[in-house]
């Protein structure tokens, strides 16, 4: 096999009558990050308990390095032990920070001087030096992760799985510990698969993303492929996608097909024929908006729809716009560009967009 | 109020002077409990810790046994080993009926299920994540299992506490499989009662404020053990 150092094949998971995961293939590459997404629920950390050798699947095959995992504690524990996690919450032992940090080395038996100097260079990294004393209850919730993480850095995995590790702390917390991580992973290039059900996460750490919806993997994908091309209206939906709307080829030309929608026709790109039920995927950021008497004659828009504003909602420097065009639709503008267009609740409005800003899903169903 | 004062002043007498049956009843009481408690223990807690951290069929049923077994009464306990030890009974050979051994035997059977029913009460509150996490972090069976007890170390010498406690002031199954004989079986509690019924309160009254004091002793050792644990 390639540089695949776990592989999990026709995995099955059930917990009771409900199987909880099923999918067919799914790969971590060596040196590559792995983000794992889905909403909650989805059996996303059922699934790195399995690929991190924490639990046995019903049925299916794992690979660690190539070799089948067996499933008696005396195999397990090599294995494992080439492995680090980090779960939601930091799960801190009842002792100092340092006597956390240096528990997986100690399980390892590793000689005392270089425990000590592994745990104070990782502690120092994850910025937790000063607190190496310090029983581990007294620790912030974002003091307590960097603890958690630095302890699974300390021994130096082949592997390392991150289980939705911010997902308990406050915001400015988490962003400050996100752009840390992100700089170690960068750096010391450790294989890791990392689990979240923020999108935003996985554009932080990806190299690939595997989407998790329903037990299932719906997509595996780049980052950006998987954000701009999403291969079923749930995944769209997942990353974002506002607008999905429902319509039938009526004809395609050189790639451009045009769309009967219940309103009316609009034109993308897609290579679907004529007759095939599609929907049509459009980013709110993809959306421009107009003064109803302006002209877009001059630039490529293939697509300009009559509509009402109904709603506009501020979300940071940008606004959201909810606006009919016979089919509800989303744009996303910056609070300056609206100003400039003087509408507001209840106006007309125009809104555009090209062919090619849509991402078109082709459904097998009729 | 009389008889009361003078059997104060009587058992201070007895304690202070080092009386030497005092002290052999004494000495004999803090080894066989003691003996007791740590057999108890070894068992107890890798039992405990099996049935709080395992899913097997008929666990239910086990932890019914065991709870029971923390509430079982010492005369039955008693009259159990008394059985098994008879001349005539299953273990009468080895000729263990009243002799300290069989005290301890009894006294055992008592702590027993006290130390296992307790440590699987401390395994289960430990979050259960916190197994994986172990384990995540590359703990053999046996670190695993040293980690959680650590972790669970308050519940634990409250698990210690209540086993001693329960077999150093017991008497039903001390008096029935130890007999009370003089200088040989005879504990605390047993001769307590003994000379209670002769009417020797002074005597009885000194034995009970020893056991108090050894019992207040020990439990005041493990509470500071307990707590300054707790602070680190």
């Amino acid at each position: 096999m390639s540089a695949a150092v776990i592989e999990a094949r026709d995995l099955r998971v059930a917990y009771g009558d409900r199987t909880t995961l099923a999918l067919e293939t799914l790969t971590v590459q060596r040196r590559e990050i792995l983000a794992v997404v889905g909403p909650n629920g989805a059996g996303k950390s059922t699934l790195l308990r399995i690929l991190a050798l924490l639990e046995a699947p019903a049925a299916g095959v794992v690979r660690f390095d190539s070799e089948p995992v067996r499933y008696d504690s005396r195999s397990l524990l090599p294995m494992r032990r080439r492995i680090a996690t980090v779960f939601q919450s930091p799960l801190l032992c009842n002792t100092t920070v340092f006597g956390n940090i240096s528990l997986g080395l100690r399980f390892r038996s590793i000689p005392k001087p270089e425990i000590d100097k592994k745990v104070s260079l990782w502690a120092d990294r994850f910025g937790v030096a000063h607190l190496l004393g310090q029983p581990a209850a007294t620790l912030s919730g974002g003091e307590a992760q960097r603890v958690s993480l630095a302890r699974a850095f300390v021994l130096d995995p082949e592997v390392l799985f991150l289980d939705e590790p911010f997902s308990a702390l406050d915001q400015p917390t988490r962003e400050g510990l996100i752009a840390e991580l992100e700089g170690v992973l960068r750096e010391s290039k450790v294989t890791t698969v990392f689990v979240t059900h923020d999108r935003n996460e996985t554009l932080h750490f990806g190299d690939r993303v595997a989407v998790v919806m329903g037990g299932r993997l719906a997509q595996v994908d780049a980052p950006e492929r998987v954000f701009s091309s999403p291969v079923s209206e749930e995944v769209a939906r997942f990353v974002g996608v506002e607008n999905i709307l429902r319509g039938v080829v009526l004809e395609q030309r050189e790639g451009i097909g045009v769309v009967s929608l219940d309103f009316g026709q609009i034109q993308v790109a897609t290579e679907a024929k004529a007759g095939e039920h599609v929907l049509v995927c459009l980013r709110p950021e993809e959306i421009v908006l107009a003064r109803p008497d302006a002209s877009f004659a001059h630039e490529s828009m293939r697509n300009v729809l009559q509509g009402r504003v109904d709603q506009v909602i501020p979300i940071g420097a940008q606004l959201r716009v909810r606006m009919n065009t016979g089919i509800p639709l989303t744009a996303l503008i910056t609070k300056q560009s609206w100003q400039e267009l003087s509408l507001a609740e209840g106006q007309p409005v125009q809104a555009a967009f090209k062919a090619s800003a849509a991402h078109v899903i082709r459904r097998r169903e009729n | 109020m009389e008889l009361i004062w003078h059997g104060l002043v009587q058992a201070f007498r007895l304690i202070i002077a080092g009386d030497p049956e005092v002290m052999r009843i004494t000495f004999l009481s803090l080894k066989v409990s003691g003996l007791a408690t740590l057999l108890s223990l070894v068992f107890g807690i890798p039992l405990g810790a099996f049935i709080g951290l395992a899913r097997f069929p008929g666990r239910g049923f086990v932890l019914s046994l065991i709870n029971t077994g923390m509430a079982l009464p010492p005369v039955v306990v008693g009259l159990f080993v008394s059985i098994l030890l008879w001349r005539s009974g299953p273990l009468g050979v080895l000729q263990l009926l009243y002799s300290p051994t069989a005290i301890v035997i009894a006294q055992f059977i008592l702590a027993f299920p006290v130390v296992t029913g307790l440590t699987v009460t401390a395994m289960q509150q430990i979050d259960p994540k916190l197994r994986l996490q172990l384990l995540g972090l590359g703990a053999s069976r046996a670190q695993l299992l040293v980690q959680l007890l650590k972790e669970a170390r308050l519940a634990m010498l409250a698990a210690v506490m209540a086993g001693f406690g329960a077999v150093i002031s017991e008497i039903g199954a001390s008096m029935m499989v130890g007999g009370n004989i003089l200088g040989y079986t005879r504990v605390l509690t047993t001769a307590t009662v003994l000379e209670t019924a002769k009417g020797n309160f002074d005597m009885a009254i000194a034995l009970s404020i020893i056991l108090l004091v050894i019992t207040f002793l020990i439990n005041w050792g493990l509470t500071a053990i307990q707590q300054y644990g707790n602070r680190r």
